[in-house]
């Protein structure tokens, strides 16, 4: 059975050219980047081609760029900078259906007196600005808002978000996980301050991830020790890894139009062909601004893990909102925030494409699918009723 | 991804008595939409009344609650309504290998349906487990307000699959699985059964050298108490024992767990039913 993986939301394989990039820097050019001999020379200068291309694709300057372990690491380093360069301010801004990176931490620091503010989103998965004009003030230490939704593919519009908390002194930083590699990103006129990445959702290994820092940015490293990336984040850099994500970005660069036409062309007619089969679905933030891979369906009176069961029996990889895949009883804090109906929150799928996606995988998705959701309803005392009335 | 095996796997692909029974003696519905998962049980009795000929079932939920619901389906066929009501939870999770214990409620929603067919059946008062199932009686208080679930019955499974931290019951019930606001009452809930399970407590020897009783001790410890606690990723270690003073470190998930203060009066619950009862555990940091 040839596996169908959609599930690049979750990770993503390495492209082979990044790996090949990555690939002498193990066994042969090891050097450590610091070392003041040739050897570590070579690798230094590869590092900061890698930033360079990191740089580019966030249409930022090289400077800007501090490696880190991870998406999560970033976002820790972003928030509790800020809130260590203003230790008068005490307060935090952030939205309910944030990463558990940012929103967990976010949570830990009301233990330690910070007040934390939560947005709200409506059905379609959108703030409010009003609701973040009316919270944000002089106390306000950072606004760390996604840029886009991992579950739903909802896009925020980050610039005018960036304006608000400008207005305020504040910081702003966004967790931009998803969006890096999907969506045009230009930092040069951006409002954005801090802006987190992960390498392993755009065909980098994982274990590697950056921070940008905008230029004049007021910074705490959170890490420290040597003089690694100046200071800014100690530690010896991951180097065949770094040269991975560099490679990768440059490559999301190159792809980005492909992402925007041919990807988001198939997310459409898996999605316009799912819901013309299958009554009673929905869309979850079907009306806001999407991401060109993400789709997020949800079939009433079924349930999200027996469905993607079923489908992984067709080789079939997707994700699923429900709360019994996870082991937590209630459906993802995303689609709880959404106020989508326990009914359909609890059957969620989430199909998220890569560059790598095919046609005919998504047909097959659409031949397996139906007879899927069918079937569970003939199961389901409630999907019974529904077939019942058809 | 969940480690099912190959039963729950072959009983979720392929469940038995899928549907519904027409003139059914007994129905019996539990679960919501809303909580996620529900069942819906059939059950036909013979001509004398005695026995099950048929059962049937709907369900709402998960790979493990389809699998649990064929299971059930499967046992209570041929059984007296009697010897269908002393199936437990345990037995249909054991009837399909095992359970991973995050799933154990829905052995728990297999259990509870019967117990309101049957009840609706022979015309008794109705056995209260949620709250949503309307023309139910409201009986005991509602501990766990986000699953409507009652102090009784959450005590029944604690006792009868020997729950000892508020986690384990979360598994077994889904109570404290949502806001976590009831948290506090199930732990004072698993308290309270640990001292009526002290009450009828098993027999045990009735004089101990201290040679037999360190042994014994520690036989315990072993057989009893570490495979309970590996099951939640958990162990310990005895550090001492110095007359009736065990000295005992938690390890791997106990250590440093919020219940561990809980844990340790389990074990000491455990050492004085099953060695004796002057036994105090002591926690020590090593
Ligand atoms: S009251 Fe029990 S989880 Fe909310």
């Amino acid at each position: 059975m040839k596996e169908i993986y959609l599930d690049n939301n979750a990770t993503t394989k390495v492209d082979e050219a990044v790996f090949e990039e990555m690939r002498p820097y193990f066994c042969e050019l090891y050097g450590n980047p610091s070392s003041m001999h040739f050897f570590g020379g070579q690798v230094q200068k590869k590092v900061d081609e890698a930033r360079s291309r990191v740089a580019a694709l966030l249409g930022a300057d090289p400077s800007e760029i501090i490696f880190t372990a991870c998406g999560t690491e970033s976002d820790n380093t972003a928030i509790r900078s800020a809130i260590e360069v203003f230790p008068n301010r005490r307060h935090i801004i952030t939205t309910r259906v944030e990463h558990p990176a940012v929103l967990t931490l976010c949570r830990n620091l009301t233990k330690h007196g910070y007040r934390v503010t939560e947005l709200n989103v409506d059905g379609a998965g959108r703030l409010d600005l009003d609701e973040l004009r009316k919270v944000v003030d002089e106390d306000t230490a950072i606004v760390s808002i996604m840029y886009a939704n991992n579950e739903t593919g909802v896009v925020f519009p980050i610039e005018e978000i960036g304006q608000i908390v400008k207005e305020k002194g504040a910081l702003f930083h966004t967790d931009a996980v998803q969006a890096v590699g999907k969506i045009p990103l230009n930092m040069a006129s951006s409002t954005i301050d801090m802006l987190a990445l992960s390498g392993h959702k755009l065909h980098a290994p994982k274990g590697i991830g950056a921070l940008y820092l905008r230029k004049g940015v007021p910074f705490r490293p959170f890490m420290v020790g040597g003089h690694q990336e100046k200071s800014r984040r100690a530690g010896t850099e991951a180097t065949s890894s770094v040269i991975a994500l560099g490679k990768a970005c440059e490559l999301a660069g190159q792809h980005l139009d492909d992402e925007n036409t041919r990807v988001k062309g198939m997310r459409d007619r898996l999605e316009r062909e799912l819901m013309a089969i299958i009554p009673a679905s929905r869309i979850n933030g079907g009306g806001a601004e999407r991401l060109p891979n993400t789709l997020s369906i949800a079939f009433e009176f079924v349930e999200g893990e027996a469905i993607l069961l079923l489908l992984s029996e067709k080789g079939i990889c997707a994700s699923s909102g429900s709360a019994c895949t996870s082991g937590s009883l209630e459906p993802s804090h995303v689609l709880r925030a959404m106020g989508v109906p326990f009914t359909c929150a609890h059957g969620s799928i989430r199909f998220s494409l890569s560059r790598f996606t095919t046609d005919e995988e998504i047909n097959a998705v659409i031949k397996e699918l139906p007879p899927i959701i069918q079937r569970l309803r003939e199961i389901s005392p409630f999907g019974r009723e529904l077939l019942k009335k058809q | 991804m969940w480690d099912y095996t190959d039963k729950v796997k072959e009983h979720f692909l392929n469940p038995r008595n899928v549907g519904d029974i027409a003139d059914a003696d007994a129905v019996g519905e539990v679960g919501s939409l809303a909580c996620g998962d529900a069942l819906k049980l059939f059950i036909k009795l013979d001509d004398n009344k005695e026995r099950i000929v048929d059962a049937k079932f709907q369900t709402f939920g998960c790979g493990s609650a389809i699998a649990s619901s064929s299971a059930l389906t499967e046992m209570i066929k041929g059984k007296t309504l009697d010897e269908a009501l002393g199936v437990t939870n345990q037995e249909i999770a054991d009837f399909l290998g095992g359970l991973p214990e995050e799933k154990m409620h829905c052995s728990v929603m297999g259990q509870e349906a019967l117990e309101v067919a049957i009840a609706k059946y022979r015309g008794g008062p109705l056995p209260v487990h949620h709250d949503h199932g309307h023309d139910q009686e409201q009986e005991g208080e509602i501990v766990c307000k986000c699953f409507g679930l009652t102090d009784g019955f959450l005590k029944k499974v604690i006792a009868q699959n020997r729950l000892h931290t508020a986690e384990q019951v979360t598994h077994f019930t889904k109570a404290g699985g949502a806001c976590g606001g009831c948290i506090p009452k199930i732990k004072e809930l698993i308290a309270e059964v640990l001292g009526e399970q002290k009450q009828d407590a098993p027999k045990r020897p009735e004089k101990l050298t201290n040679l037999r009783k360190m042994q014994l001790i520690q036989e315990v410890l072993e057989n009893e108490i570490r495979p309970q606690l590996w099951s939640d990723g958990g162990d310990l270690e005895l550090i001492d024992i110095a007359g009736a003073t065990v000295q005992i470190a938690f390890r791997k998930a106990c250590a440093g767990c919020a219940s561990s203060g809980y844990t340790a009066k389990f074990v000491e619950q455990k050492l004085r039913d099953l060695v004796s009862d002057d036994i105090v555990v002591e926690e020590v940091q090593q």
